[in-house]
């Protein structure tokens, strides 16, 4: 988010759709996505002039087209760097990056690690499908070990990453998890966008043609309840119609689940949810699914000052009192002047 | 000493030499860089011309001792115009035992060896793979040897400050400094004053270093007699009244590009990522916020250019710099700045290659890589400084076309001409003319049209964040007008035409003879920092009345207009290039002339000489 962004001007979700036919696959997740995005838009009081949507490459990052907004779809993996050059040009500018698994994280991990670390002012919307999609099916960093695609035939050996956990390690100050077709999904965007800082959210999103329903074992609405649990801060940690909660293992220092009787979550240990509390937002992105439900919304929300901030106040700084006087510029440190009687300094 | 120097020959120093070239050698913690510097800023003063050639290994902190942590710094001062560092040295400086065996090939024959006898003991010659000592063992008579024992002399002069070993014997440079500045009749007074402002916060240390420096003047004065050591002044070279400093093509660059974004009235981001020889842009730029600089310190290269081009896509003049390996990671990025068609200046300081190569040592082998380096057609600019001072010039020429036709261009400079110096008449900024870019803000009355173009088929800049003109750019293949994605084949056709048109459209000048005539036996054509070299030795031949001229091009790509015919109104043309024949492969598929290749790819400049026999050769 951005302080210039309290127009009164209105919108309505028409004036953040673009007159462009969309090109995703017919039933790909992404569709419900575009919808919350631009759903979301127009309650968080900003402009589209003053919004930019910033993508590298892959099925993802084909959003920008789709919104009617300044848009760049840029190269591979790069788009952090982008939106960094862009974003010191014009703190101003309310800035979403779009990426997937395989840009965000694979060739593009760097930018997405020092984007974070240094906590440039914008949100990341990290679509993960498991799955590259665009190049017809291969594997991604965060495929599940044994996945088969073109490219691992046998199944894939390498142990997937984890993008929440990825994201906070880099030093993330706001850690989001949400998916495709979830009603929820606005209001962890409006949260992300509330933040001021870089806000990154992982949002599951199913690839129907590649990876299809990889996801369906928490997100299928049937049975939901007992396999999601979104975090409301201040609120317990509770799924399963408030019968069961996640509590802390004081002595092996780690989350487990309880069951709650009679609605006394406080007698069964259940944890209430701080999003400035780092070490418990440690163990919620490592919560392993299965054993535990999905941790879904808001996993951390602390803001420290933002890298565009600082760059912009000691630029300040370091120009105050000094005149930008280009001409003596060129003439500081040893001169000397020519005369018809020689050189002197 | 070499003919260039006259031995005095009474009381007074003699003003005879035309020019001398003397070479600082020692190891990479004698602050031989530091001594070559300050006698550059007393050649200035003394009213010399000169040019500097900084010679240091790659490695920081390299044994001690060692053949490769060897560091030189050479420097050409005269009394007329000097263009080159020099082919050979007359005097060699040389403070340890690897210093003498890696320089005292070059010198001249004749010339002058000062070695520190203090310093070639039995560690340090063995060090310098040496079986015996080369002082003692007449294998240097055909040069002039003096030793002195400068470690010990050192020591004694700067004793009563009580220093600690180490600490005293840092001040050799000094010492050698100051027996310079005798021997070629300089004022001590301003380098005494340097030292007392450097030191300002250790004055025991400053005294002892002025200590040193006078010590090793008075050790001129009294030992002058006896021996080779001669006083020797070198008349002031004419020059145009006006105030003057010294320039690196680092700083020229840092400079230029800071006029070039005033001229266009736009704010400068930079893009950089530390590599070497281009690190020192980055340093310069770092220190100018005051004149709406940012700059930024990427994660990689391609972060470099990357946000560079983020900004300029938000309205700010982006910039990148780089050297080989470094612009070879870019180059998907100029691919974007191309098919988005947004401006960019991206400077590379080239060095010896391939892959991580000769990091320090300097080379034009990245002609192709500017030029054709790409994915896909992809036109751009390339623009590449002759020296320093050109530096300064080409960034603003290069801010100039990247703004104007809203296109990535490239600055071609090379580790030469960023680490040497040479006397620069500081210009007036009146004098240039501005370029302003306007940006648009409301859609025309035709409509808004983000890939409409103006008459040099550049299209609009559009700044985020302007009501009314959103959007949307990218690297896929653009529709005409609109901009957007489009994959049909006559789109794609007519796509490349454009961007290859607009390039091609880049008003650049005519191009012009540097030396000799339009037509004629030979062309010496050459690019870069073979200026100097090729100048000197075209001007020698030509006073020994041969029949060649020089041609120094400066528009890389596109090529002036006239260059063609220019080319084919010669005989021969010839093309020494520090790479296998880059620029000739160009000329050659451009205008089917018999360019011929000079080439030269050992991480050290042409030598005036070795261009000379290049002349004959194409003259015999």
């Amino acid at each position: 988010m951005n302080e210039m962004t309290t127009i009164a001007r209105t919108t309505t979700l028409k004036d953040w759709e673009t007159d462009q036919e969309v090109r995703w696959c017919p039933g790909c997740g992404d569709y419900a996505i575009l919808k919350a995005v631009q759903r979301t838009m127009p309650e968080i009081g900003t402009t589209p002039e003053n919004t930019v949507f910033i993508s590298g490459i892959g099925c993802s990052s084909r959003f920008p087209y789709y919104m009617e907004t300044y848009g760049f779809h840029t190269i591979h993996g790069r788009a952090p760097a982008f939106a960094t050059g862009l974003k010191l040009a014009n703190p101003n500018l309310d800035i979403w990056i779009v990426t997937g698994d395989g840009d965000g994280l694979s060739i593009g991990g760097n930018h997405t690690m020092h984007l974070i670390r240094r906590n440039l002012d914008c949100q990341i919307m990290l679509f993960n499908n498991e799955i590259y999609g665009l190049t017809k099916g291969q594997y991604s960093p965060t495929s599940r070990v044994g996945t088969t695609s073109p490219s691992t035939p046998y199944g894939s050996v390498d142990r997937p990453a984890q993008p929440a956990a990825f994201a906070l390690g880099a030093g993330a100050r706001f850690v989001a998890r949400g998916f495709d077709v979830s009603k929820e999904l606005p209001n962890v965007l409006k949260a992300a966008h509330a933040h001021k800082g870089a806000a990154f959210i992982e949002i599951f999103q199913n690839c129907i043609v590649y990876n299809k329903d990889v996801f369906e074992d928490f997100a299928a609405p049937k049975g939901a309840e007992d396999r999601q649990l979104w975090l409301k801060n201040g609120e317990p940690m509770l799924y399963a119609k408030g019968t069961k909660g996640i509590a802390l293992d004081a002595d092996e220092l780690h989350l487990k689940t309880v069951d709650v009787v009679n609605g006394d979550w406080e007698a069964a240990g259940v944890i209430v949810h701080d999003v400035t509390n780092r070490s418990v937002a440690h163990m919620l992105v490592e919560m392993r699914f299965g054993e535990f439900p999905m941790a879904l919304g808001v996993l951390y929300d602390d803001p420290r000052p933002t890298f565009e901030a600082d760059v912009v106040r000691q630029n300040k700084a370091a120009s105050e009192g000094k005149t930008a006087d280009l001409q003596s510029l060129l003439k500081k440190g040893q001169t000397w002047t020519v005369t018809d009687g020689g050189p002197e300094l | 000493m070499a003919t260039a120097v006259e031995d005095r020959a009474d009381n007074r120093p003699s003003p005879l030499s035309d020019a001398v070239v003397v070479r600082f050698a020692g190891d990479s913690g004698d602050g031989m860089q530091l001594t070559g510097g300050q006698f550059t800023l007393s050649s200035a003063l003394a009213g010399n011309d000169f040019a500097t050639f900084p010679d240091f290994p790659a490695e920081i902190r390299a044994p001690q001792g060692t053949l490769f942590g060897v560091s030189a710094f050479q420097i050409n001062f005269g009394s007329s115009a000097i263009e080159t560092a020099g082919d050979a040295p007359d005097v060699l400086v040389a403070m340890n035992p690897a210093a003498l065996k890696t320089n005292v090939p070059q010198l001249k024959q004749g010339g002058l060896i000062i070695a520190d006898e203090g310093e070639f003991n039995d560690r340090n010659l063995a060090k310098a793979k040496y079986d015996a000592n080369p002082l003692d063992d007449g294998s240097l008579a055909k040069w002039q040897l003096l030793k002195l024992n400068i470690s010990q002399l050192t020591m004694d002069a700067v004793k009563p400050f009580g220093l600690g070993n180490k600490e005293a014997l840092r001040c050799k440079n000094m010492w050698t400094l100051g027996l310079a500045l005798w021997m070629f009749d300089r004022d001590r007074q301003p380098l005494i004053d340097w030292l007392n402002a450097k030191f300002a916060k250790d004055p025991n240390l400053a005294a002892a270093n002025v200590a040193a420096l006078n010590a090793g003047h008075a050790y001129g004065e009294t030992a002058e007699l006896a021996g080779p050591l001669k006083q020797h002044h070198v008349d002031p070279a004419p020059v145009a009244p006006g105030l003057y400093r010294t320039l690196t093509g680092a700083e020229g660059i840092a400079l230029g590009l800071v006029a070039g974004a005033q001229l266009a009235k736009l704010p400068m981001f930079f893009g950089g990522y530390p590599i070497t020889p281009a690190s020192a842009i980055l340093h310069h730029l770092s220190r100018l916020k005051e004149y709406d600089v940012t700059t930024f310190q990427a994660e990689d290269e391609i972060a470099a250019i990357c946000s560079a081009i983020g900004a300029s896509y938000g309205g700010s003049l982006g910039v990148t710099s780089s050297s080989g390996p470094g612009i070879a990671l870019k180059g998907e990025a100029m691919g974007l700045a191309i098919m988005t068609e947004l401006p960019l200046v991206i400077v590379n300081s080239q060095r010896g290659g391939p892959s991580t190569g000769l990091p320090t040592k300097t080379e034009q082998s990245d002609l192709y890589q500017a030029v054709y380096g790409r994915n896909g057609d992809a036109p751009m600019p390339v623009i590449a400084a002759r020296s320093p001072g050109d530096a300064f010039e080409c960034a603003i020429e290069a801010v100039r076309i990247a703004v104007q036709y809203m296109t990535p261009v490239m600055l071609l400079t090379d580790g030469y001409i960023a680490n040497a110096a040479e006397p620069w008449a500081v210009p007036d900024l009146e004098s240039y003319e501005a370029f302003p870019v306007e940006f648009l803000t409301e859609a025309p009355a035709d409509g808004f049209k983000p890939y409409g173009r103006d008459e040099k088929l550049k299209r609009p800049w559009v700044k985020p964040g302007t009501p009314g003109l959103l959007h949307r750019i990218g690297g896929i293949e653009k529709e005409i007008d609109t901009g957007h994605i489009n994959y049909e084949s006559s789109n794609h056709q007519a796509m490349t035409d454009i961007r290859k048109a607009k390039v091609d459209g880049v008003k650049v000048p005519d191009q012009i003879v540097e030396l000799g005539a339009e037509g004629g036996k030979l062309a010496v054509v050459g690019w870069g920092s073979t200026f100097g070299p090729i100048h000197q030795a075209v001007r020698r031949k030509r006073a020994e009345g041969k029949d060649v001229s020089h041609i120094h091009i400066r528009h890389i790509w596109p090529l002036p207009a006239n260059l063609g015919e220019l080319l084919k109104s010669y005989d021969k043309v010839i093309v020494p290039e520090m790479n296998t024949g880059q620029l000739k492969t160009v000329l050659r598929d451009q205008y089917l002339v018999d360019a011929r290749p000079v080439n030269k790819v050992s991480g050290q400049p042409f030598t005036i000489a070795e261009i000379e026999a290049a002349i004959e050769g194409a003259l015999a």
